[in-house]
């Protein structure tokens, strides 16, 4: 008998203490929860207050060092195709054109002052596939391919989800490549009338400069 | 029965009403507690009970359907008006298509003795209270021609838990109820708010004036609460466990006659728990010396307001528990219905009797 009398206290305590609850929490809907962050030391201690977050409307930020969407510096990018190779999803589609000998100084330097031997017609990230591994941005000699702190960046047709980086248009590419046949065409045929002449080949220009070494990415 | 003169005489002079022998204000009558369960359903019974849950989990509920999410319910309705109406193909055509509709005018039914303000009321039965319990009892039979009709074992299952449920809480509810009408000494609904009002207001409440009725009181609210399927007591509907119990195969406007019945009797229980134990109509606010605060918020008006004011509140009350209790098992629920509001229902009615007889 004291059994049942004393669950009757139990559930009518336990109803009062689950009622004041959620009127408290009722009450305090009037106010949002404050936006101490997880690193403040009251983060735990904000627990009155609505916590919808109305996204489109309101978003959180991201942090400024936070690594979402990927944004390639066409300028400072010398066409090395190594992010291509480095992907694990083959996310990134480049095509380069070789610059030609008086377009060099059109195609300028990086703005670390290396010189651009290469046209970079397509540089295609398709930011659907990436999965911000960071790898691409490892390895990039120039430091121009970064993950950005945009995360949201959703469309309606999946094909909008590949972004063009290349630098020139496809008129423009295809007068480069003319060009750069044209100059081949020269080259072998001045190489074929050196060779008639019976003098030695025209010394190929100084090879690609080597990848700058990864060093303070490497920890990445 | 008519207690006073000045009782009922906006409902009486509406239902002498005819056009040329055509008995349009008893339609009238009947139409006005109809059109006042659609709009509270859709304000306060959805959108309310939304909006209610949301703050007390620290949401914002609907906000995208016009400002602050107004008109959310309409979408829904919308919505609803749109569904297919998919009658299953094993289902029993009849039954199924029936259940609804007894549901509903069950849970309709009650409200016909219920008074809006002094003078408007559908019928002042001298047995209103009464017919007012027994009536709601037609939603079993609603309830289980659905889920049997269904055809489906979740729906049985949540029709036969549903019929257990609101037959034992008849019980324990009707003896509370008793024990309000002993002390208004009828079963009018009107004589309940008449002998309740008065110029002191809340004081003359049957909640205030008996030392014990705070017991019936609470035991009607609990066995409302099952009877009405609301939370915690909402095994027959068990989303987690039943898929939607009783309603699972209905779409469209038949699921919202559910709901609507649902919205119907969540007011009717809540009403009657004002009428018996809180004036109904009558005004809480007392009479201090020259403020005649009573007197200013007395009247046919006041009184609709007044009543609807107490419904809402229990309404809200209901909602409340429902946000914040978990649903009971089976056999917890059939244990506090037989073991424990039974019991204390019948020690309030003796100790009532006691009171009314030698107070």
């Amino acid at each position: 008998m004291s059994e049942y009398f004393s669950n009757i206290k139990t559930a009518t305590t336990t109803i009062a203490t689950g009622l004041t609850i959620t009127l408290r929490h009722f009450i305090n809907a009037v106010k949002r929860k404050g936006d101490a962050g997880i690193d403040d030391a009251d983060f735990f201690r904000q627990v009155d207050g609505l916590c919808t977050l109305q996204y489109p409307r309101e978003v959180m930020p991201t942090p400024a060092n936070a690594r979402y969407r990927l944004y390639n510096n066409i300028d400072d990018c010398i066409g090395c195709n190594q992010c291509d190779r480095a992907c694990p999803v083959e996310c990134i589609t480049i095509e380069t054109i070789k610059v030609t000998a008086d377009d060099l100084a059109i195609c300028g330097k990086t703005s670390g002052g290396q010189q651009k031997r290469m046209w970079v017609p397509v540089f295609d990230i398709d930011v659907a596939k990436c999965m911000t591994c960071g790898i691409c941005v490892s390895v990039c000699p120039t430091e121009c391919l970064v993950h950005t702190p945009v995360a949201d960046f959703s469309e309606f047709d999946v094909r909008n989800m590949v972004y063009h980086f290349g630098n020139l248009s496809k008129i423009e590419a295809q007068a480069k490549t003319k060009k750069l046949e044209e100059e081949k065409a020269a080259k072998a045929k001045a190489a074929e009338a050196a060779a008639a002449s019976g003098q030695a080949p025209v010394p190929k220009p100084a090879p690609k400069p080597a990848p700058k070494p990864a060093g303070d990415q490497a920890g990445e | 029965m008519s207690s006073s003169p000045s009782l009922n005489t906006w409902s009486d002079a509406l239902s002498g009403f005819t056009i040329g022998g055509f008995p349009l204000g008893l339609i009238i009558v009947a139409a006005i507690p109809l059109v006042f369960i659609a709009l509270y359903a859709l304000t306060y019974g959805v959108y309310g009970e939304r909006k209610f849950s949301a703050f007390m989990q620290d949401r914002l509920g609907p906000m995208e359907v016009g400002p602050w999410g107004i008109l959310q319910t309409l979408a829904d309705i919308l919505k609803l008006l749109q569904k297919e109406d998919i009658v299953p193909t094993v289902a029993d055509k009849f039954l199924f298509v029936i259940g609804p509709l007894i549901m509903f005018v069950g849970s309709f039914l009650a409200f016909a003795v219920l008074p809006f303000g002094p003078a408007f009321i559908g019928a002042d039965l001298n047995v209103g209270l009464f017919y007012a319990v027994g009536i709601v009892a037609l939603e079993v039979v609603g309830i289980l021609a659905s889920g049997w009709g269904s055809n489906n074992k979740w729906a049985l299952y949540g029709a036969i838990r549903s019929v257990a449920q609101i037959v034992s809480y008849e019980i324990p509810a009707s003896i509370a109820l008793l024990c309000g009408a002993m002390m208004a000494g009828s079963l009018s609904m009107q004589h309940f708010n008449v002998v309740q009002s008065g110029p002191y207001g809340f004081m003359h409440f049957f909640l205030f004036r008996n030392p014990i009725a705070w017991l019936p009181f609470i035991i009607y609210f609990i066995a409302s609460l099952a009877e009405n399927n609301r939370a915690p007591f909402d095994i027959p509907e068990a989303e987690s466990e039943l898929v939607a119990g009783f309603f699972t195969e209905y779409t469209g406007m038949k699921f919202a006659m559910f709901f609507l019945a649902e919205y119907g009797s969540m007011f009717m229980v809540s009403a009657v728990l004002s009428i018996v134990f809180l004036g109904g109509w009558a005004s809480p606010l007392p009479n201090i010396g020259g403020l005649a605060l009573n007197t200013m918020t007395s009247g046919p008006v006041w009184g609709a307001i007044w009543i609807i004011l107490k419904g809402f509140f229990f309404i809200f009350v209901q909602m409340w528990l429902r946000w914040t209790l978990p649903r009971l098992r089976v056999d917890q629920l059939m244990y506090l219905c037989w073991k424990v509001l039974t019991p204390f229902a019948f020690i309030a009615f003796v100790l009532t009797a006691v009171w009314e007889i030698y107070m």
